[in-house]
């Protein structure tokens, strides 16, 4: 089932009742979620991403503009005539019910031609339990689970009716990093196995990129890029966009363009092809960065971080917007001192180019 | 010595509680198995079972007993059931919610007297007027009755009536707050689900609340089985003669009313009331213990 938003705007009033303007939580959303597909919606804490969940789901309703599921306009739809699944980031399993109490409310809830009987309301709860793999744990009250436990349950019950969107709100942040991994690939697993079209919030990016098949980034309750994670991460539309994803974050640099080339001070860098004369933004990602003796970026050496896999050199360079740059190279080139002076060249391609002003990706010819 | 240490910070708790708690509970025990126990001689004739056998057999005992019970049975469901009703209204209203919580509340900070004064206004009858109640009554087309001095069920109509009246802002108190403490993704999660009213009620609200519902039966059977000072508010001090006593007032009288002086047969009476409470407490653990959410 494909989501669409249209014109999306839910505005609050403001908690300070001597502030007459209204908190604008979503500003003219307007896009398609394909069917069958799992959404990151991605964005610092709040802009804006649960309540774009909560006009989904019906709980909300938008101040403008409408939401379709496939061809049904639902903007005046209930919550629970929209056929959603919900899932909160503290779960709301209700602790005075067994797991499998839990999972059978929602049919309970069913009335009239919809009613089932009991045996296929068990069998039901049984099949959803077994599609997260809680179906040993049935018998237990939430209190007694793991947090990624109580995960599974609350997904089981969100997806025991069959609904047509699934929605996920936050649902890694209650849990710790080892079970985190394990549970988005999960998501994705369950998420394959049914084909119900999922958008799940979250502000940890990493989380986003990895499990997504489509990543919507937002601020300040403003649509700022939709893509494929890796498209977004290689194309951002804008420097903030371009900050937000990666970790360690994109190196930024003040900067200006002469000739059809970048300069970081005096340093000559590389030409930029298709770009006007005048001063920019230039960001480059940790893994933009090549060592290389006659590289043309000249920086100081701070400190060196062996990750195994990978080398992270911190150094600085006064052109640099923050105060360390951070490099990550691969470990077969070791440097040969921990302490003076360290070039590089950089890769067209991980470097992105801003307005200064508008903070808009400048476009590169031949990029 | 840190054990030394301990009991010292202990001691000045443990003092106060021997020679104002655990003294005088030993000392009643001991009055009710003395027969004819005087405290001015200090002297008795006998000991034994004779004042529980005593007490048990005297009417005005059984009395109220009887009244006592019937306190406890009709206020205690009522005044609770009353106070979630009121309690869920405040909680689904946003206009005027502070205002009603507060006008809920003035009984409780309101004297006793003054309460008492306005039960007089509407409940008695004088030489100049029947009382607010039974103008109404009138006004309906009905015969007045005298609820103070007049039939049995009137009198405890006006009882109970006051006792839930006193009672419902502390339970209301509780039971708000419990309510506004429920996390409302539970709520939320349920609209998502298209869970009736009814059914969110009976099962997401009421199990989350039950810790405090239970909390307030039980500590309402205590103090409804303690009722005393209600009663003496509505009918005067004389509630033997009024028929309203009840078991702590039983208790009083016997030892400093106009029959006084007979601490005996008031320690057997305050014991036998201990076990009616101590077995409905028991009882009233033992099923919400079964019933509580781990």
């Amino acid at each position: 089932m494909k989501v669409v938003l249209q014109n999306l705007t839910k505005r609050f009033p403001n908690r300070n009742k001597k502030i007459r303007e209204d908190v604008i939580a979503v500003n003219n959303f307007n896009f398609e979620i394909p069917d069958g597909k799992l959404i990151g919606l991605l964005g610092p804490s709040g802009c804006g991403k649960s309540t774009t969940l909560n006009l989904i789901s019906g709980l909300e309703k938008p101040s403008e503009g409408k939401v379709f599921f496939g061809d049904d306009d639902v903007t005046d739809v209930t919550p629970e005539n929209r056929g959603v699944g919900l899932v909160f980031q503290n779960y709301a399993l209700y602790p005075h019910l067994t797991v499998k109490q839990n999972i059978m409310f929602p049919l309970e809830n069913l009335k009239g031609k919809d009613k089932l009987s009991k045996e296929v309301m068990e069998q039901k709860a049984l099949e959803a339990a077994k599609l997260v793999q809680i179906d040993q744990l049935m018998d237990r009250r939430p209190g007694e689970l793991s947090g990624g436990q109580q995960q599974r349950v609350a997904i089981a019950r969100a997806l025991v009716k069959m609904p047509r969107v699934l929605l996920l709100d936050e649902p890694l942040s209650n849990l710790d990093a080892r079970l985190r991994l394990q549970t988005r690939e999960e998501i994705k697993r369950i998420q394959l196995e049914t084909g119900i079209t999922t958008v799940f919030v979250t502000h940890d990016q990493e989380e986003a990129m990895s499990i997504s098949d489509l990543i919507v980034v937002m601020k300040d309750g403003i649509f700022q890029q939709m893509g494929k994670p890796q498209d977004v991460y290689d194309h951002p539309v804008n420097m903030f966009v371009a900050k937000f994803l990666g970790t360690p974050a994109i190196n930024m640099f003040e900067a200006c363009v002469k000739d059809g080339f970048l300069y970081f001070g005096e340093e000559k860098i590389l030409p930029v092809p298709g770009i006007k004369d005048g001063e920019v933004y230039a960001g480059i990602r940790p893994e933009g960065f090549v060592l290389d003796e006659n590289g043309p970026l000249s920086c100081d050496l701070k400190a060196v971080e062996v990750m195994g896999r990978d080398t992270s050199i911190v150094c600085r360079n006064p052109s640099c917007m923050t105060e360390n740059i951070r490099v990550i190279v691969n470990s077969d080139r070791a440097l040969n001192s921990l302490s003076g002076k360290v070039r590089f060249s950089v890769k067209p391609a991980k470097l992105h180019i801003f307005d200064k002003t508008t903070e808009v990706t400048l476009e590169r010819e031949g990029v | 010595m840190s054990k030394f240490k301990g009991w010292l910070y202990l001691l000045p708790a443990l003092l106060f509680l021997g020679i104002f708690m655990i003294y005088p509970l030993i000392d009643v025990i001991i009055y009710s198995f003395e027969e004819n126990f005087n405290f001015a001689s200090q002297t008795y004739s006998g000991t034994g079972l004779f004042n529980f056998r005593y007490v048990l057999r005297d009417p005005y005992f059984l009395r109220a007993v009887k009244n006592t019970f019937i306190i406890v049975i009709i206020t205690v469901p009522l005044s609770t059931g009353i106070a979630l009703l009121i309690s869920l209204a405040l909680n689904s209203i946003k206009a005027l919610k502070e205002l009603f919580q507060t006008v809920y509340f003035l009984p409780y900070v309101t004297n006793t007297l003054a309460v008492g004064l306005v039960f007089m206004i509407l409940f008695k009858k004088t030489a100049y007027s029947d009382g607010l109640i039974n103008l109404l009554i009138k006004f309906f087309g009905g015969n007045s009755v005298d609820f103070i001095e007049g039939p049995y069920w009137a009198k405890l109509f006006v009882m109970c009536f006051y006792t839930i009246w006193i009672v419902l802002p502390f339970k209301i108190l509780i039971l708000t707050s419990a309510l506004a403490s429920v996390n409302p993704d539970y709520y939320k999660a349920a609209r998502v689900d298209g869970t009736s009213r009814l059914r969110i009620f009976t099962r997401i609200t009421l199990p989350m609340i039950s810790p405090m519902i239970f909390y307030l039966v039980i500590t309402g059977f205590i103090g409804a089985f303690k009722a005393y000072s209600d009663e003496v508010a509505i009918f005067g001090s004389n509630l033997n003669a009024a028929g309203m006593n009840t078991i702590v007032g039983y208790v009083y009288d016997m030892l400093y009313g106009d029959s006084g002086g007979y601490p005996s047969y008031a320690s057997a009476a305050s014991l036998i009331l201990f076990a009616i409470v101590f077995t409905i407490t028991v009882v009233n653990l033992m099923v919400s213990r079964k019933t509580a959410i781990r």
